[in-house]
Parts: C-alpha cells; structure tokens; sequence
C-alpha cells in the first residue's frame, strides 16, 4: 500500500469537499478498495471516509419502496426483518454475498459503485428497477450500469441511497464461483403490477443485464416451464478458468428457472 | 488405559495457546533494530537477464542494502540443493540445474527472485522495489508438460528439459503378463498440480551476532536440523557450530515447509552482509507463485488381468512435472514414494513404471501431503475400478480377490508389506457405508434427476520413512532416523527434546502422552522441546507421517534407558538389586515386598546421589537415543465416497464420506481422527476444486483465492471415520502413521464415485461444476457388463 492522507467527514458536502482533492476516492467499507491497495492495484493519495457521514446508513420504507442508505452493510440488509417481508429476494440475496466479515463491512453503496461484474446487488437494482441516489441525482437503474466496474457516477459523486420499489414477488438465485464465492450466475427475478424483471449477474461479459425474453414470457405466464425454452446466446458470456460461456449460458437458464420457483 | 497414557483422546494441550492467538510464530519475532526484506520477483517465465538497474532503488527512502544474484556469487553463496539423487534407466545421474538463490543470468518461472531490497520497513522495500528496472530478454516459457522436451531448453545442464528417464520394475515380465492378458485396461489420467496453502505463510528472520560470529535463522520449518545441515554443509552460510535455525510455532507446512528455499536462505545471509537482523513474510501472493507446488503428473496407465479376474501385471507411464528448478526433495517424489506403491494393496505379480521428469518454467514441485503416493493411489485405484466395471465384476469383490492376504508380502516394486487386513477394513467399511443400500439410493436420486455414484479407494502408503540405509541405497542424502533425549528434572517432571517438529500435528500431547503413559507421571509435568538446533542436537523432521512411527519410537527407546538407569538408583535407594526392582504406574517397588518409591524421588536421589557411588553408577537421570526404523510402515484402509451430481448445474454433492484406516495402535484416536479428516478434505479439494494453471506465457492464473479454490467447510460431509488394528512390526509402539492417509486415498474415492455416477470415465480432477456439466452432457458409455 502506497502513503495516502485520510478524511472523515461527518456531512455529505464536506465529503464531496475532500474528493475534490486529486485522486481521492471514496472508502466505504474497504472490502473492495483496501486489498486493491494492498495489492498496489490502486493507488489513491486521499481516501475519503464515509463512515462518519451522518444519515448514509439505515433501513426505511417510503410508500412503496424500500430506501437504503448506501453505507448499509450487508448484513444489516440480510438481518433485517423490514426488507425480507417487502423484497425477500433482496433480503436473501444480501446473506449471500461472501463471507460474515465481508457481510459486517461490505456496503451497498460501495458494491454499486464499483459494479463487479460478479456481484451481486446489481441484479436486484436492475431486476427490482430501483433509483439510486446521490448527491447530484437520482439514477434509474437501467441508466446505471455501464459495462464492467463502470457506471455513470461522476468523480465527485458520492450515492447516497438506494430506492427499491416492493414488489408483489421476488426471489434471488445465486451459482457461485467455486473459488471466489462471488456469483457465477446470478438471477434476480422480480414480480410487480408494471409487469416482470430478470437481471442476471455474473455472467455477461459487460456485466449485468436483464434478460428481456424471460421477463415477456414470465408476464404472460410466472413460471418456470416458461421460460425453458429461451435460448441463451454465448456470445456475450463471460469465459473463464471457472467455465466457458457455453457453461454460463446454460446456467443463466437453470438459474433463472431455479429463482422463478423460488419466488415469494 | 489411563486417562492420558496411550490410546486416549487428550485434547490437545497446545490449542489453548493456537485459539487464544499466543502462538508465537515466526512472524511474532522482532529482533532488536531488524530491517525487513522485500523480494523482486520475475513476472517473465523465462528470460534472460541482461541487467538490473537500482540506483534509483537505492536512493529511496529508508533503503539499507539491495542485493543480487551476483552478489551472492560474489560471496559463494552455494546454490539451493536437491538432495535426493536418481539415476536414469541408462545409469547417468539426475540433470539438476543450478538454482541460485538469486537469478543469475535468467529466470525461469514468474516468482523467481531476481533482487532483495532490504528497508528500515517492508513498505520501504516494496516502494524501493517498484524502482528497479530489470532488462530482461524474454524466452519462450515451456508450460505444457506434454511439449516440454522440444521446447525452449531451461537449463543448459538439463537437454531436452529433462532431468531423468528412470524406471521401476521387470519390463519383460511386465510385457509378458500383458501379452497374455485377457482383459486390459487403459487409463490416461493427470493428477492436478495443487498449491500448498499452509495457512500460516512462509517466513524468516535472520539474525547474526558479530561477537560471537554466530547466526540464528528463524524460520518456518518442518525441519529446522535438515535447513541447518543444507544451510551450513551444501550453501555455505556458516559452519553448524555458528549456525542456530529456530522452527518455533508453524503453522502447517503439508510438505511446502520441508524445503529449503530462496528466501529463507537471503535472510540469514544478508543479516550477516548488513550486520542487523533481516525479517522477510511472504504474503499470500508470494506464496501461490514461490511455495513448491505438489503433484503435477500426466500418466498412461494399464492393468493386465486373466479370465478369473486375477490381476496379472500394471504397466505405467509417468511424465512428472519438475518445475523450473529441483527443490530439495523434487527427485524422490515420483521415483520412489511413487512408483513402489502402485502395487497397492494388491498382490500383482508383474508391475512396471516409467517415470520422465520434466522441466517446465513453472513453480518447483515437490512433495505435498502424500508425495507420490497419492499419485500412485490414484493410479491404481483408478484402474482397478475401471477393471472391474470393463469386467462386470462387484469393484468391493475385485478388489478383495486380488488383495494381500499373506505377510510378509513382498511386492515386486521394492515394497515388503508386514503386516496388515485388507478384507477386514473392506468389510467394516461396506457396512458403514451401506454399501447394500446402495441401488435403492441411486434410485432415489434418479427419482429427484441426480445422479448418484459411489467409489471406492483401498489405498496403501509406506511412512514412517525409513531405514537410513534403505533410503540410501534409493539415493537419498541423509538418514531419516530420528532423535529423541528425555531429560528427568531433580523432582521428576521431564523435559522431552524431539528432532520431530509440530506445526499442525499435536506432538506436544501425543508425544507427552507417551511419556505420562511410561512413566506413570501426569502429562503436566511433561514438556515436548522441538525446532531449536541449541536445544535440540539433530533430528530429521516431521513428514512422511513418520513422527509418530520414528519420532515417538525414539523417544521411546530413550525412555527405556532411563527406566532401565531409575531402577539402579531405586535399586540403591531400596536397598536391592536393580533386578528386583519393578516399575508401574510411576511406582518403583522391589519384588515380592512393599518397598517402594515414587518416580519423582527417584529423580531427586539420581540427582544429590547420596545414596550411590557416583564413580560406579553416574548421577543424573538423562539419556538419549537414535532410532532407525527396520522397515517402512505400511498403513492401509478402505475409503467409500458417494456422490450425488445435479445433472443440470455440475454441482458434485459428496453425500457420504467414509473410511476404514489401519493405522496400527493409536496414541490419540481424537487426534488420528483430526488428521484423516483434514486429509480427506484436502483430497476432496484436489478432486473437486483445486488446480494450478499457468497460460502459455507461465502466469499462474490461480493466483489468489478469487481463482484458487480450496476446500471449505462446507464443501465436506460429517465423515465416517473408524479404524482396524494390525500391530506395526517394525517399531516399539506398533504404529504405521496418519498423517497423509485421508490426502492419499480420497482423490480416486472421489473420481470413481464421479465416474460411476456419470456411467463413463472421462472425467479429470478437478471435477469442477463446469467440468462435471460437460461430462454429463455425454451419453454414458456401457460398461461391460451392463
Ligand atoms: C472475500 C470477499 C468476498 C466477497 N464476496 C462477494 C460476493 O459474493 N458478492 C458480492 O457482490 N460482493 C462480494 N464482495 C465485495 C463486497 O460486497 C464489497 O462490499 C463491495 O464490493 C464493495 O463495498 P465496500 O463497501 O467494501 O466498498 P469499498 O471497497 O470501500 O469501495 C469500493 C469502491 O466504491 C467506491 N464507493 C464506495 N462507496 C461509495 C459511495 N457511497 N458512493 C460512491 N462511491 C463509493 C469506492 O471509492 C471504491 O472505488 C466480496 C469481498 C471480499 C473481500
């Protein structure tokens, strides 16, 4: 790890401050950032902590959605009783994401910044159409995601929460990488009035995507045997030590039917 | 049995001090004003160096010294060893090349040092290091190692990149059984080349002391006598009387703690060039690329069997992966711990194994929990499941009609068993594994749309190495005895020096066990002494599963002679004749009367020697011993897996785990159970999960655990372990060893349970989900009999 200078601001304005500094960037949990430094991948002269940012973190229902403030841990999103009766999908997805300690640290916001390919919140953001908020603007999700560990945040934007509308049925369904435990496969199926979402995590090789063939079919018909016979393209899958895209594209199905049964 | 004498399950004393993070490992130690190492390492697989650029590095902040190969070749630093020789089938020895402890001239695997920078802190080094410009002239890397031999040459003493082509066996006997074979199977098999993975990463300080011209290396050993005797005798660094090597707490070693390595090496001797202390911890990159790696072989297989299904000869061909350099017992591994058990526990009249081992511009390998062994149960027990499944027959049955049953049994490939059951732990562990509830199980899964296998694996090993002469007539360069001195306090509490060295396997309890159990004193007054050449005059180390067999038999003989010298002073202090005298339970009493004393007064009269001449019996009460083993030992068993497979994803469930060892007698059953568990889940990680790849350009892809997949907790069922007992002939404790078995024989258990489940064979480890799911896609082939 290189010499860095840290802040830790205590509002969102002073945040947004310090990251005007050269090659700050923003520390959240650490679970993604601090071994990339460690590693010497990534080389940031100010880290600009959020953790003492007052309001970023909590649970909350507004009307018809769920809100969450970006520096939600996920194991607070995992335990937390609120999110499991509105979005169960979203509730089980965040206990599956690495380990405890990777839960008691790993941060929504964070996991949505640096959109890994492999992780696991973007599938409900886009599956659930959530708005994520910073302080600039609210996103909608499928403005978002822009390919692999890129989204459209700007260098001096900081999210702060994250909407997620409730919807009638949810459920997500993760394959993991054996090695890694990230998500091989990862569909989030998502049930409301305005009709049926499937995002799938993991395997496309620009990162996360939804699956609109799955999703017609499932609005005419919410069930597995619907979409057997989507053909899956290997085109755009990602192709790895851990299987080939052929593998992947026969997984999103598997996957994607197994989430189907599984939602509630 | 008492409480904590011989065949008790003591918990283990020392995990009081492991979980409550008192271990005091290497990297606990700071020495006074010590500086810290960072090592360069290549990023080319093979290249040559044309020159190294560190005037900048130099200048950086906090930077004592930077060094290179040439410095080393300046100061005859001698190279690191391999110290095991092998001869090829045409007689000439091994090809070693020469392995520096910093390249010199060229590198040849991506990890290869090229540089230290040694800092005021390991940030500095590393920040320094980030300053030096290495020319390098990029050579093709040679990675695959079936194209190895017309690849890119490694090194100039090693043409074709091969280090040896040796053989085991009668070829013309061998071909005979064959050529009247009625059935032959085939197999083409690679056995996976694994990453160590101790959990605690290499380290090392060195320390030299310019007063007394002495030099202290701490170091995560195995071994610290062997690193002493290499480090002084072969690299030259300091004469063994200068020369202090401290293996304190370790934590597990699994084989990649027996070498001596590069770094390990520098440390010692750049603390002595600077005249401070020189701390160095690989970090868990460091060791993915620089650990020696284990197996890593290519295999064609055959087995000869007649119409009865009587197995008539194995035939067998080895491409064995070196490395880039031969690390210090590279050569024995698959030579002789591989290739004279692929008898395995069968009686073959006819076997003979081939072995090329090659060069590759990869990591060193060498052994790795099993070390050849593994290799040759996967070979063998691969076979013999295929054989019977080509043939029709029951593969329990085929194995027990073909197994030893008469001992000694001399095998044709040097082995001679002494002693063992084979159909008792087959038997035992057909009915733990409901092997009769089988179909109805297979049914009921295919009922779900898995499919179910089971597989079978009757694995043998020889440890407990071994006869110093034996080895030595293989070509091996030490003896592999042990040592052991028991040291009697005045008031009866003993102090235990082993050569052997914990770091993982509980000797501070097995081992005190013994000693509660012989002298009839409690373990707490026992203390085990290990890993501190100044405490400790020699020992050979822990591996091979040969602490107990040969570490405890020391021990044991030494306690002999200290039984044998505490009777002649009850003799005195009772007033009769030594040969009157009886010991039990920590009591010495005199035949026939109810004269007695304790063991502890014992002591203490041995030691203010009042009541006997001291020029006739000495005073004191301390004795030592060397033991050599006569004879290898032989544990066997039986392991069952069964598997279920989810057809549609590759996932492999393993369902049922079980496995029947002969261990001999045990000192600890809760302790041999630890040991096959770990060994188990290991060998389930080699079947299913892991796997070193390097692409064409030498990069180790499986560099991290994001790639690297080790077993984990849940990757395992609760196993069923139990045991048989045939008492080990060759030493005074009647034990064969456990510290490799569960590694040795799960691998095959594991790919035949697979394999049956899939109704075809190809299939290679690791069966990863993906590679499962292709293999499903497959229409089974019919066997035989179906
Ligand atoms: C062993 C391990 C296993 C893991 N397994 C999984 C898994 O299975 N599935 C999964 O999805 N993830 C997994 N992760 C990643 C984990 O979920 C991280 O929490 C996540 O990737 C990053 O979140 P963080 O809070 O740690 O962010 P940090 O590491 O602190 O930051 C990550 C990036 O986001 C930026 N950032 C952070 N917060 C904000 C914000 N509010 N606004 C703008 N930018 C911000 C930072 O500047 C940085 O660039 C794993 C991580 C580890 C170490």
């Amino acid at each position: 790890m290189h010499n860095f200078e840290y802040a830790a601001p205590a509002s969102v304005a002073d945040a947004v401050a310090a990251l005007a500094k050269p090659d700050a960037k923003v520390l959240a949990g650490g679970q993604t950032l601090l071994p990339t430094m460690k590693q010497r991948l990534a080389a940031p002269t100010q880290l600009v902590d959020l953790r003492k940012v007052a309001g970023l973190a909590g649970i909350s229902r507004e009307g018809d959605a769920v809100v969450i403030g970006a520096m939600t841990r996920h194991a607070d999103v995992a335990a937390s009783p609120l999110v499991h009766d509105a979005i169960k999908g979203l509730g089980a997805l965040a206990g599956l994401i690495g380990d405890p300690a990777v839960r008691h640290r790993g941060t929504l916001g964070g996991s949505l910044a640096n959109n890994d390919p492999a992780a696991d919140y973007p599938a409900a953001v886009l599956a659930l159409g959530a708005t994520i908020v910073t302080n600039k603007r609210e996103i909608v999700a499928d403005d978002y995601f822009k390919g692999l560990f890129e989204t459209v945040l700007g260098e001096d934007e900081i999210i702060t929460k994250v909407k997620f509308p409730i919807p009638e049925k949810s459920a997500y369904e993760k394959f993991r990488n054996p090695a890694s435990r990230y998500a091989m496969v990862g569909v989030f199926v998502a049930k409301s009035k305005t009709g049926v979402r499937v995002a799938v995590t993991g395997a496309g090789s620009s990162g996360v995507f939804r699956q609109k063939e799955m999703e017609a079919a499932l609005a005419a018909n919410f069930a597995a045997d619907a979409i057997k016979g989507v053909k899956i393209a290997a085109a755009n899958m990602i192709s790895d030590l851990h299987g080939d895209a052929d593998y992947r594209a026969h997984l999103v199905g598997v996957v994607a039917r197994r989430a189907v049964e599984a939602s509630a | 049995m008492s409480a904590t004498g011989l065949g008790a399950s003591v918990k283990r004393t020392e995990d009081i001090r492991f979980i409550t993070g008192k271990g005091r490992y290497v990297d606990d130690i700071n020495r006074p004003g010590q500086a810290h190492a960072y090592f360069l390492r290549s990023q080319h697989a093979h290249a040559t160096i044309n020159a190294i650029d560190f005037a900048e590095a130099a200048g950086s902040p906090g930077v004592v010294a930077i060094f290179t190969g040439q410095d080393i070749a300046a100061d005859k630093v001698g190279g690191l060893i391999c110290g095991w020789m092998i001869h090829s089938k045409d007689g000439s020895p091994m090809k070693a090349g020469a392995h520096p402890a910093l390249a010199q001239g060229k590198v040849r695997y991506v990890g290869d040092a090229v540089a230290v920078v040694i800092a005021d802190s390991y940030a500095k080094a590393r920040d320094a290091a980030e300053k030096i410009n290495v020319d390098y002239g990029v050579l093709p890397a040679v990675t695959d190692l079936k194209k190895a031999v017309g690849a890119a040459n490694i090194h100039e003493a090693a043409p074709d990149n091969t280090c040896y082509n040796w053989h085991l066996g009668d070829k013309a006997a061998t071909d005979a059984a064959f050529a009247k074979a009625a059935h032959v199977t085939k197999l083409d098999l690679v056995n996976n080349r694994l990453i160590p993975n101790a959990m605690e990463p290499r380290a090392a300080v060195g320390d030299y002391d310019s007063g007394t011209d002495t030099m202290t290396l701490y170091t995560t050993s195995q071994n610290p006598h062997v690193a002493r005797l290499v480090l002084s005798a072969f690299i030259g660094l300091a004469p063994e009387h200068k020369l202090r090597v401290v293996a304190p707490d370790v934590g597990g070693g699994f084989g990649s703690k027996i070498f001596i390595y590069a770094e390990e090496t520098i440390c010692a001797w750049a603390a002595k060039k600077i005249d401070r202390p020189v701390k160095w911890t690989a970090d868990r990159s460091e060791a993915f690329l620089s650990d020696a790696h284990g197996r890593d072989h290519a295999t064609h297989a055959e087995l000869a069997m007649d119409a009865q299904g009587k197995v008539t000869g194995v035939r067998v061909h080895t491409l064995a992966n070196m490395g880039s350099y031969l690390s210090t017992f590279a050569s024995s591994v698959p030579t002789y711990l591989y290739a004279p058990l692929l008898s395995g526990q069968y009686n073959i009249p006819a076997i003979y194994a081939e072995v090329d081992a090659i060069y590759t511009t990869t990591a060193p390998v060498d052994a790795y929990r099993g070390a050849g062994r593994p290799e040759a149960t996967f070979v063998i027990e691969r076979l013999m499941e295929l054989a019977a499944r080509e043939t029709g027959r029951d593969p329990a049955e085929f194995r027990r009609q073909n197994f030893v049953t008469t001992f000694p049994h001399q095998t044709p490939v040097i082995m001679a068993y002494d002693v063992g059951d084979y159909a008792g732990a087959l038997d035992k562990a057909l009915i733990h594994a409901d092997y009769k509830g089988v179909a109805a199980r297979k049914a009921a899964s295919a009922a779900k749309g898995k499919l179910r296998g089971v597989g079978f694996s009757a694995f043998i090993e020889a440890c407990g190495i071994a006869p110093s002469a034996a080895v030595g007539s293989l070509g091996a360069g030490v003896g592999l005895w042990e040592s052991a001195e028991v040291r009697v306090n005045p008031i009866g509490t003993v102090e235990i020096l082993t050569g052997s060295h914990s770091h993982g396997q509980g000797h501070e309890t097995t081992f005190a066990q013994l000693v509660s159990d012989r002298l009839g004193i409690p373990l707490e007054n026992v203390a085990i002494v290990h890993g501190d050449t100044d405490k400790v005059q020699m020992g050979m180390g822990t591996y091979g599963s040969r602490s107990g067999a040969v570490g405890m038999s020391a021990i044991s003989k030494a306690l002999d002679k200290v039984v044998a010298k505490a009777k002649k002073v009850a003799g005195h202090v009772l007033e009769a004749s030594e040969h009157d005298i009886e010991f039990k339970d920590g009591k010495f009493t005199v035949k026939g009367t109810d004269k007695a004393i304790d063991f502890g007064s014992v002591a203490l009269q041995a030691y203010i020697a009042h009541k006997f001449n001291g020029q006739e019996l000495e005073p004191g009460l301390k004795e030592s011993a060397f033991w050599d083993p006569t004879n290898f030992t032989f544990p066997a068993g039986v392991h069952i897996c069964e598997v279920e497979i989810d057809p549609e994803t590759g996932i492999v469930n393993v369902e049922r785990y079980t496995a029947v060892d002969d261990f001999g007698k045990l000192i600890n059953p809760m302790i041999v159970h630890g040991q096959v568990h770990g060994g188990i889940a290991q060998g389930i990680g080699q079947a299913l999960m892991e796997g070193a790849q390097y692409n064409s350009d030498g990069q180790l892809l499986t560099a991290s655990y994001m790639d690297y997949c080790m077993p984990r907790a849940d990757s395992v069922p609760s196993f069923n372990v139990d045991t048989i007992e045939t008492v080990c002939p060759s030493n005074p404790l009647g034990i064969k060893g456990c510290g490799e078995a569960g590694a040795i024989a799960s691998p095959p258990a594991v790919i035949n349970a697979i394999t049956d489940a899939l109704g075809h064979e190809d299939i290679a480890m690791p069966a990863t989900p993906a590679a499962v799911w292709k293999a499903a896609q497959k229409r089974p082939m019919k066997h035989a009999a179906e």
